[in-house]
């Protein structure tokens, strides 16, 4: 069991989840995030003042996936958030030691389903 | 007793200041003349009031990431388009006949610069006010997808040569019997512009929908349109009921007079607009099996719209069929432009455009001018006038529907052919207020791009 959390960019988000939708994932959770990376975010011009913006608006996935589904997540991951500019995103992938589904008080890979 | 005192001191104050300034009441035509004046510039303003109400209903229909881009093109249609109204718009519209097409003089509208008491101005701001309307019906339309540029190009079009030639026909001879066109010549009927400025505005849009093409994400791989909500629908009732506000200087306004018949028009304009928002709301939750705000909004609109050309010479009674008929064509309208892929973010298609023909052939059906006891006849069909008012109807609706819908298909395709009338897929995605403008009209907050 692993639990994959990406940061995207906003606007990549519906096509991320129709490559997801096409490799059969269904399950995810997604929030709004702010942050910054390499780029240390840009400059931004006000009313003709500059502005520092360090952290931008990114969108951020978490999805748990039993192990067989690893691999077919990160490439819908890839896939629809790609464009190969700086800022496309990045993908982490986490060991996960249980899973309990509340209603029915499921554990493991079958709780993650 | 008091009061009276008071107001019998300022009256007499008020008196002595007009003398002062060298006013002196000479006859009840001159207090008449005045009225006129006021009323009409008055009304003039409430028809800007319907900026307010189109920039609030276009962002409040759209997604929060194009509001700040939506505001820009209403305060820009508006701007531009004034300036270029006077510039030549009003010599097209109002200058001397030329072959029944368009007005020949008046170029920055010097013209109009004589006349009782500065009336030519009265009624030149007043038109300026209807130009801006007609250009930015079209903003609905086309919004979320078109570059900047594209807009105030065509804005400053519409505004200075397309709105103005068919207006020419209809209503050049507001200005004055040398001035008539070939469509006011044939006895069409338009008081307050169903046609002259909804369905121009209504079919340059649709031009503009086609030739732009659905936004990113409107429709499925099947075919099927995927709803795209607004994001904020307290804007866009706020929008709505400042539209109706303004619709009482639309409609009651173009009387251009001071006189009682304006408040049986505000009659009119208002039961029709009850009306079809009643009807809009009713066919809504019919089929959808919710009672739809949006589409209750549309309705509202669409009963102004289409009251908008007959409210002079029709009855109350009639104006509340001519609505509650509007409020069902706009919902069904809403479907069926959705389902031909013609992508209308606010439905002002078929708010502006469908209802626009709707009220111009009610005008042919439903004129009851004896009735009302301001004419010798009824023309309408259904009050015993025989078909020759609709004919003359339908006539200028397929004109000046032909002469707006090529025009705006030829500006929209120049502008394509420039490849500068849609943005990017990636400023689409983004989001019109960031990448064209570089500001958030919501700074500080973040929102869901799901679509």
């Amino acid at each position: 069991m692993k639990l994959i959390i990406a940061y995207i960019q906003p606007e990549r988000l519906n096509a991320v989840k129709q490559a997801l939708y096409a490799r059969e994932v269904y399950k995810m959770s997604v929030s709004n995030a702010l942050g910054c990376g390499q780029q240390k975010g840009y400059q931004h011009m006000y009313r003709g003042a500059i502005e520092e913006v360090t952290l931008l608006k990114k969108v951020r996935l978490a999805i748990a996936v039993n192990d067989e589904f690893v691999q077919k997540t990160v490439e819908g991951i890839v896939e629809g958030a790609r464009t190969g500019e700086i800022g496309d995103g990045k993908i982490f992938v986490l060991p996960m030691d249980d899973c309990i589904r509340i209603r029915t008080g499921e554990r493991g890979p079958e709780a993650v389903g | 007793m008091k009061k009276a005192m008071i107001v019998g001191v300022l009256v007499l104050g008020l008196a002595a200041a007009a003398r002062a300034a060298g006013v002196e009441v000479k006859s009840a035509q001159q207090v008449q003349d005045n009225l006129d004046v006021v009323w009409t510039l008055i009304a003039g303003i409430l028809v800007f009031t319907m900026q307010a109400g189109f920039a609030l209903v276009e962002t409040g229909f759209t997604r929060a990431k194009n509001a700040a881009n939506i505001m820009m093109k209403n305060l820009m249609d508006f701007s531009a388009g004034s300036l270029g109204f006077w510039l030549v718009g009003a010599a097209l519209m109002f200058g001397a006949d030329a072959c029944g097409l368009f007005g020949k003089s008046g170029f920055m509208m010097d013209v109009f610069q004589e006349g009782p008491g500065c009336w030519n101005w009265t009624m030149m701001i007043f038109q300026t006010m209807f130009a801006a309307t007609a250009a930015t019906i079209v903003s609905g339309c086309v919004a979320e997808r078109i570059e900047f540029k594209s807009y105030l190009i065509y804005s400053v079009l519409v505004s200075a040569i397309v709105y103005p030639v068919s207006g020419h026909w209809a209503w050049g001879s507001l200005m004055g019997e040398g001035s008539e066109g070939w469509l006011s010549a044939l006895g069409f009927h338009d008081f307050a512009g169903s046609t002259v400025v909804h369905s121009v505005g209504g079919w340059i849009g649709l031009a503009g929908a086609i030739m732009l093409g659905p936004r990113i994400g409107k429709y499925r791989h099947d075919g099927k349109a995927n709803p795209i909500p607004g994001h904020s629908l307290v804007l866009g009732t706020l929008g709505v009921f400042l539209l109706w506000i303004g619709w009482f200087g639309f409609n009651p306004g173009s009387y251009t007079q001071g006189i009682g018949d304006v408040s049986r028009v505000a009659m009119t304009t208002n039961l029709a607009a009850c009306a079809a928002t009643v009807s809009a709301l009713a066919t809504a939750w019919m089929i959808m099996g919710k009672p739809d705000l949006t589409m209750a909004l549309n309705g509202s609109l669409a009963g102004l719209v289409a009251i908008t050309a007959p409210c002079d010479i029709v009855t109350p009674g009639a104006s509340i069929v001519i609505g509650l008929i509007a409020g069902v064509l706009v919902v069904l309208s809403v479907f069926f432009w959705d389902k031909v892929h013609v992508d209308d973010p606010v439905g002002a298609v078929s708010v502006h455009l469908v209802n626009g023909i709707w009220g111009t052939i009610a005008c042919g059906l439903f004129a009851a001018e004896k009735v009302l006891g301001i004419g010798e006849a009824n023309t309408g069909l259904f009050y015993g006038g025989g078909f020759h008012t609709t004919f003359v109807q339908l006539i200028g609706i397929v004109a000046v529907g032909a002469w707006a819908f090529l025009a705006g298909l030829a500006i929209f395709f120049a502008l394509k052919k420039a490849g500068i009338l849609r943005v990017n897929a990636k400023t689409e995605l983004k989001g019109l207020d960031v990448t064209e403008h570089g500001q958030d009209a919501y700074a500080g907050f973040q929102f869901f791009s799901n679509t």
